[in-house]
């Protein structure tokens, strides 16, 4: 759900960029970042808390809580509600505290 | 009532308007009823008709002798809380802030509410402005019944 | 290790003010920002700004951003900008440890203004952390910065300045606002924006707050119920509203977690938004050199915080022996903008907090 007419700000067309989310194609556009591009795809849950697995969406939107952890390019807790998608970015919810990968 | 509801009392609308006679030209109606650090509306009228003061928190007063009802403080005010207000015969002309898409268009007819939100009459636009100088803030010329001249604040759907 | 003049942290109002009176002072400053871009949350204010002339009153948080951030590009040579940078530590002796992509460095500074602002706070409710349940701010950046809409039927908890300005937001974007919730007995923000809502159709339901998220992954409805003077819930009083998304505005916290690497002296103020930090009337932290503006020592309108910035820069610049050529008369005016901003019954928690804080 993106905004196409709006009384104060405009929102021109921008470059369509390719990324992929837990396995499957997903698509947003240049200068959004991770978390806006899920949003507005549909898709709300972001992460799970550690021990209950409880679900998580994004709560701050600037970077201040973890609540939109993801792994990230096989980097873990990354905050995707302040990272710019880019072309061909692999994005994966995250089940654990994250481990890092040599 | 205001502090609940956001609804003032049709005794604090009034005392913002000045008597009946002087409307048969425009005049500012400023809904600005409690102390807000703000003075866009006095610094921003060419005729010197709205003042505040030093002391910015002060409510506005407005020289109804002075205001002609250009609307410049309508499109200023960052509360949207001002309106023109002129009697034409039986009907009651707004000029009102707006700032929703799409934009009526003239001799459109729309739904009129009152400030608690209900629809009470029917309006037509008679007039659609924006200006660079507005700033984004449209300013529609309406005509209502006259019946509704102290209930009437803005409007809702086409119809 | 990389030696500065003036570090800021922080790149908001209240930073970028106080490098534009820092350079016109002839000091040179470090703005160090956490976020890819300057502006703070200036940049999803679309509304018009409420005080006086000189803090830009009338003119909308969007465009403000634009004239903070090109005054302080128009001073290349005196004022250094870098984005995409978060503070990670800071020390006694005013080093600054950075982590740009990736990369740590160490920065050394005569003196440091603490702009980190605020973040949202959060309330106790079950099911609080269900996908859905946004800090309205949160839905003002995705809404008015990316252009995505949050959902197609919300819900407002609270109606200070911010979940009352939001709503009307909500409403510009096409989104049904079904209510804004109050706890407290009377609506919290300026009446004006209350109005605003109310005749388009949106109540304020005061006294009423929610008790429970219900959905599975995402959210899907919330109860409400009454509450009582002494802030109880009334059992027989519950309400299910259907929604897609819950705003909750129920204020900000200064985010002073910096201040507390180096041991600044703090205080809880719940007037001023939580823990501050003592400041003298220079807005000195009790380490010296360390100086802070705008909500990181009490959570305001953003006016004040620009106003803040611009006092604080000239009044740092003067301590380390650049005194701008007009200081006496720049500082009286600034500190009578602030008394004025503050006068108002609206001004009236943060008059007395600051007096909790004056060291």
């Amino acid at each position: 759900m993106r905004i196409t007419e709006h009384p104060i700000l405009s929102f021109p067309e921008k470059k369509q960029i390719a990324f992929v989310i837990d396995g499957k194609e997903g698509y947003g556009y240049e200068g959004d970042t991770i978390a806006a591009a899920l949003h507005a795809m549909g898709i709300r849950k972001l992460s799970h808390s550690i021990h209950l697995k409880r679900p998580r969406g994004f709560y701050c939107a600037i970077g201040n809580c973890a609540s939109c952890n993801m792994i990230v390019d096989g980097v873990p807790n990354v905050r995707t509600c302040v990272t710019l998608l880019r072309e061909g970015m692999v994005v994966k919810t995250q089940e654990n505290k994250g481990e890092i990968h040599d | 009532m205001l502090n609940k509801t956001g609804v003032p009392t049709i005794d604090l609308i009034k005392s913002r308007f000045p008597k009946e006679e002087l409307l048969v030209k425009p005049k500012a109606i400023t809904e600005c009823y409690e102390e807000i650090p703000c003075n866009p509306c006095s610094t921003s009228c060419p005729f010197d008709a709205i003042s505040i003061g030093e002391d910015i928190n002060k409510p506005p007063q407005v020289d109804f002798e002075k205001c002609t009802g250009c609307g410049i403080c309508v499109y200023s005010c960052p509360g949207l809380a001002i309106m023109t207000v002129q009697i034409v015969h039986d009907k009651a002309r707004f000029k009102i802030p707006y700032e929703f898409r799409p934009l009526p268009k003239v001799n459109d007819v729309y739904e009129g509410v009152n400030r608690n939100g209900d629809v009470i009459t029917t309006v037509v636009i008679e007039k659609v402005t924006l200006t660079e100088k507005q700033d984004r803030t449209v300013l529609l010329q309406v005509l209502v019944p006259i019946e509704f001249l102290y209930e009437f604040v803005t409007i809702r759907r086409p119809i | 290790m990389i030696e500065k003049d003036l570090v800021i942290i922080g790149g908001g109002p209240s930073g970028l003010s106080a490098a534009k009176t820092a350079a016109e002072s002839g000091l040179s400053s470090l703005i160090i920002e956490r976020d890819y871009k300057l502006g703070g949350q200036l940049v999803k204010q679309t509304h018009m700004f409420f005080g006086s002339e000189k803090q830009y009153a009338k003119t909308r948080g969007i465009d403000i951003a634009k004239i903070l951030i090109d005054d302080v590009l128009s001073y290349p040579n005196l004022i250094e900008i870098m984005t995409n940078t978060a503070v990670v530590g800071l020390y006694n002796d005013k080093v600054i440890t950075i982590l740009h992509e990736e990369k740590y460095s160490k920065i050394k500074a005569r003196a440091i203004i603490i702009a980190t602002g605020a973040s949202e706070k959060v309330l106790a409710f079950e099911n609080n952390d269900m996908p859905g349940i946004y800090g309205a701010g949160a839905v003002q950046t995705l809404m008015n910065v990316y252009g995505v809409l949050p959902g197609q039927d919300v819900v407002m908890v609270g109606s200070g300045n911010i979940g009352l300005i939001v709503s009307y937001q909500l409403l510009q974007a096409g989104v049904n606002v079904k209510c804004v919730l109050e706890a407290a007995g009377t609506i919290g923000g300026y009446k004006v924006h209350a109005s605003k809502l109310k005749r388009l159709g949106v109540d304020i339901k005061t006294s009423t707050s929610v008790i429970k998220a219900v959905g599975g992954e995402c959210l899907q409805k919330i109860i409400t119920s009454k509450l009582d003077e002494k802030w109880n819930f009334i059992p027989g009083t519950e309400e299910t509203i259907e929604l897609d998304a819950l705003c909750v505005s129920v204020g900000l916290s200064p985010l002073g977690n910096l201040l507390s690497m180096i041991g600044v002296e703090m205080k809880y103020v719940s007037s001023l938004g939580g823990l501050v930090p003592m400041i003298s009337h220079s807005h000195e932290t009790s380490v010296e050199n360390v100086f802070v503006a705008g909500d990181v020592s009490g959570v305001e309108e953003a006016s004040s915080a620009i106003v803040e910035g611009y006092l604080t820069g000239l009044i740092v610049a003067q301590k380390l022996g650049f005194e701008h050529p007009n200081y006496e008369v720049l500082i009286q005016d600034l500190r009578s903008q602030l008394d004025n901003l503050r006068s108002g019954p609206f001004g009236e928690k943060t008059r007395n907090g600051l007096l909790e804080i004056m060291r």
